[in-house]
């Protein structure tokens, strides 16, 4: 294990937050908010704590290898994670540590879950803040830091792997660091796109920039008590479409970037997705339009739904645990499915999900001829082994994570739904769940130890569980 | 620089360290997903799998971007269509390469035709290389300047010689040979010498010079008494062939020792000056009776890396002439190195130094004239051929009349194939190649070497 790289690295995570601190503290300024000197002050403790590691560590060896890789993804999202919460803290915003670093965990993880019983009380610079967390975790803190900073060869796509979702992780260009700095040039572009519209949509530009960087990490932290219930429609109908976008994947993009228009239309993925979003809006729709009092606004309240959910962003125009029944399962079964792979958003992914479909043809047809030779494709390409085989396991950490989760929530003694719900909610990155978790309620009243489980689920379905548990196996930590 | 490489073998690895290192954006092609694999996981590159013939492969490899394609798999006729596909596809140079004594033949031919920036035969690569050490044996290190017919040499300075009481001018005056010292390392200090440094014993010596002016130098410095005259050769593959021929023709006897009789009998017609030996080369008998104690050098090429080097080990008890070992595994190149032999030559290696230097010239003449570069001591000091296609101030004026920045050498200038010692009075003239040796490394024109 090469352990001054690794803190080398994680020198450079406490100096670029660092910088990322100064842009609320200086919304605090703008405000004239006391509350601007906590994020000052962290900054500074950043910045001495990532210097003092990068001038006094010499590393031996600059190769970072699969282990390196995970465990530095996941010590630098903790680290990050404590450092963003720090501010939330000492400014008494949110006056519990453990209260603080949910927010700034939740907030990372483009989770969106909150424990601020009122969000309209936070200093401008706290909100500002937490939309800023979902921005930069959205993407990746790694990635980032990546397109910009010259890190030592081949090593990095293993930091890369391990930071981005989904079965699949591939370079766009051959070059690591072009390739994040491609992917992070795209999501700058789309989210200044809709920072625009939102302007167009006559949003004052404060209120703009937050619901923009929420939308593009996929976060859904509002500055709103009721999220998104009391803005305009047409600001609604633009975060529905971006919501969307956002969580297509992003190698769509640079192929419609370059003009490869048909290798763009052909991603299968893709066109699974915005099926599923146009079905379960239509269902949602069917159901719920005897609470509205027109069918436009059922449509409207369904699509944004289906589109939060789905893309785990996890805004709401509606309090959907008022919905009927059926509604309330399609969205819970949403909250499973998630976005696409290689997009911001979190969830199983629908790229898992259209291979385990593929595969479980594939079981079903060796039934009935044993002898048969069959491979997996998608998109053309074959599906190697190795990927089916990871994913298996994928899903087997998934599920157990999954309801040990709930099982640590249930001593508390609330219900099975807001249980399975909140664990949902968070491994799945989305943020409200159901009944006492719902989307006009928040997470503070779980108590710590329940808060520390969802902490640890948040961070584990951002990273796809994989990085976390290494840090808990002993031979990671083996020489 | 956009770099497509079709072929993920030993060759396609060394080419992908090298070039990633250099800041390249790299894309590897190959049929075998594991190699792809391997190779995305160890270096920073793009890997796709399939057959990089193929147009569907190239274009998703973005072969409209690519400004270099290498195809070095093992199928000559497969690089050649890749090059001519991706010469369609895109507006890129392409290189192959091509191994097969058939087609090697046809090399001049097919670069012609086929319009390929370059055609490497890794096997006449290597035999160039072994042909070089063997004619001057005591050079450390040879790169050559316009196409080959200029060499530079680096040689370190024996007890006694002569030469140890000149100074840098004298040998164009005393000694009348036109070959110019370019560089001079004492201990940790690198010199690029005036006329009037003197030599002292145990310097490593540079030297430029045409392969015959070099002979004559070595001669008149009396520091090679001892031409190689005869040469045995154990095993004979392609290597050997290519060696065989060029050895004949600089007039040096070469024996081949060979296994199989057919292949004997090929070798006889193909080479009538060289006496073939049907016999096992690891025979130690074999060996003694062909008077391997006599021979001026022993060249190992048979096709086991292990047989080769206990061979050369056999030889260098016996003999004190120059081994030329050939270790085709590059990885356990280190140890290898510490036993006690002379000279190893490793085909692939070589393979992937030729394409990588002409990687680099290509790299430096976008947007510069640099034809050739060479780093003679790695970031300290290199040697630039610079060909003079447009005017500049620095033409037609004496070079005595110049002001040159301190420590950058003229060594040379090629006008119509003729070499050209610079002396002050000597013009650089319109489509020269000019050679010069500095300590400012990236140098991207002629007149940079001026104040």
């Amino acid at each position: 294990m090469n352990f001054a790289m690794i803190f080398i690295v994680l020198g450079w995570v406490a100096c670029f937050n660092a910088v990322f601190m100064l842009l609320p503290a200086f919304v605090g300024i703008i405000y004239q908010e006391f509350a601007g000197f906590a994020f000052l002050n962290t900054s500074i403790i950043s910045l001495i704590i990532g210097i003092a590691l990068l001038i006094l560590i010499k590393p031996k060896k600059k190769t970072l290898y699969s282990r390196e890789g995970f465990v530095i993804v996941s010590l630098s999202w903790i680290v990050m994670s404590i450092l963003g919460a720090l501010p939330l803290y000492m400014s008494g915003a949110i006056p519990n540590f453990i209260d603080a670093l949910f927010e700034s965990v939740s907030g990372f993880t483009t989770t969106g879950a909150s424990v601020v019983p009122s969000v309209e009380d936070l200093p401008n610079c706290c909100i500002f803040w937490r939309s800023f967390t979902h921005w930069i975790g959205g993407m990746g803190v790694l990635v980032f830091i990546m397109a910009f900073l010259p890190l030592s060869g081949a090593g990095n796509m293993n930091l890369m792997k391990a930071e981005s979702p989904g079965p699949m992780v591939g370079k766009l260009v051959p070059r690591v660091r072009s390739t994040a700095f491609l992917l992070y040039a795209m999501y700058f572009g789309l989210t200044v796109l809709e920072f625009i519209c939102l302007l167009f949509a006559k949003m004052p530009v404060f209120e703009a920039v937050n619901t923009s960087f929420a939308t593009a990490g996929t976060g859904g932290f509002g500055f709103l008590n009721d999220s998104m219930a009391s803005v305009s429609p047409t600001i609604q109908i633009i975060v529905t479409v971006f919501m969307i976008l956002f969580g297509v994947n992003f190698s769509a993009y640079f192929l419609l970037l370059y003009r490869h228009w048909r290798d763009a239309f052909h991603i299968s993925e893709i066109w699974v997705y915005f099926g599923i979003i146009a079905l379960s809006s239509a269902a949602i729709t069917v159901n719920i339009r005897n609470l509205y009092d027109s069918i436009g606004e059922a449509v409207r309240h369904a699509t944004f739904t289906v589109g939060s959910i789905i893309t785990t962003t996890g805004f709401s125009t509606a309090d959907f645990n008022e919905w009927p029944e059926f509604s309330r399962t399609i969205i819970l079964m949403l909250m499973f499915i998630g976005a696409c792979a290689g997009s911001t958003g979190g969830g199983i992914k629908v790229s898992r999900f259209i291979i385990m479909f593929k595969t479980l043809i594939k079981e079903i047809q060796i039934q009935i001829h044993p002898k048969l030779v069959k491979k997996i494709k998608m998109d053309g390409h074959e599906i190697s082994h190795e990927t089916v085989r990871s994913l298996n396991i994928y899903l087997i950490v998934y599920i157990f994570i999954f309801f040990s989760s709930v099982l640590i929530l249930s001593v508390e003694g609330h219900d099975f739904i807001t249980n399975f719900s909140s664990v949902a909610a968070t491994l799945n990155n989305i943020g409200p769940g159901l009944e006492l978790a719902g989307p006009s309620q928040n997470f503070a009243f779980f108590s710590v130890p329940s808060k520390m489980v969802l902490i640890f689920d948040m961070l584990a379905g951002r990273l796809e569980l994989f990085p976390m548990l290494l840090l808990f196996s002993p031979a990671t930590w083996k020489k | 620089m956009n770099i497509m490489i079709v072929g993920c073998g030993k060759v396609g690895q060394a080419l992908v360290e090298q070039l990633s290192d250099e800041g390249d954006n790299i894309t590897v092609i190959d049929v075998d997903e594991r190699k792809v694999n391997e190779a995305s996981r160890k270096y920073d590159v793009m890997g796709i799998v399939g057959n990089g013939a193929t147009h569907m492969v190239q274009l998703e490899a973005g072969i409209e971007h690519t400004d270099l394609m290498i195809a070095v798999t093992a199928s000559d006729e497969l690089n050649l269509l890749c090059c001519l596909v991706a010469k369609k596809a895109g507006k890129c140079q392409t290189i192959a390469r091509v191994r097969s004594p058939e087609y090697s033949k046809d090399a001049p031919y097919l670069q012609e035709e086929l319009r390929l920036a370059m055609v490497i035969n890794p096997e006449f690569a290597a035999a160039s290389e072994i042909a070089r050490v063997i004619r001057f044996p005591s050079a450390v290190k040879i790169d050559t300047f316009a196409k080959g017919k200029l060499e530079l040499l680096k040689f370190r300075l024996p007890n006694n010689c002569i030469l140890t009481d000149y100074s840098v001018k004298d040998i164009s005056t005393k000694l009348k040979c036109d070959v110019l010292v370019c560089m001079i390392e004492r201990g940790d200090e690198t010199i690029i010498p005036g006329g009037d440094m003197t030599f002292n014993q145990g310097d490593m010596i540079s030297i430029v010079a045409t392969p015959q002016n070099a002979n004559r130098f070595f001669r008149k410095i009396n520091y090679h008494s001892n031409q190689i005259k005869n040469v045995i050769i154990a095993g004979g593959g392609n290597i050997a062939y290519y060696l065989s021929k060029m050895l004949i023709k600089s007039g040096i006897a070469v024996k081949i020792i060979e296994l199989n009789d057919q292949r004997c009998e090929e070798l006889c017609v193909e080479l009538p000056k060289a006496t073939i030996i049907h016999g096992d080369a690891s025979e130690k008998e074999t060996l003694l009776e062909e008077g391997i104690d006599n021979t001026g050098a022993f060249v190992a090429l048979t096709n086991l890396d292990e047989e080769n080097i206990l061979l050369s080990l056999f030889a260098h008890s016996i003999m004190n002439g120059k081994i030329v070992t050939k270790v085709n595994r590059i990885e356990y190149d280190e140890i290898i190195r510490k036993l006690d032999l002379d000279s190893i030559v490793n085909p692939k290696h070589i393979t992937a130094e030729c394409i990588v230097s002409f990687v680099r010239a290509m790299k430096n003449s976008m947007g510069s004239n640099v034809e050739t570069l060479y780093s003679l001591i790695k970031g300290k000091v290199e040697a630039a051929e610079f060909v003079i296609r447009e005017r500049s101030p620095i033409l037609y004026v004496p070079l005595q009349e110049l002001v040159f920045k301190p420590n950058v050498l003229i060594a040379c200038i090629v006008r119509n194939d003729k070499m050209i010692i610079p002396r002050g009075q000597d013009t650089i003239k319109l489509g020269d190649s000019v050679v010069v040796v500095s300590r400012h490394l990236g140098l991207h024109d002629i007149c940079d070497i001026l104040e």
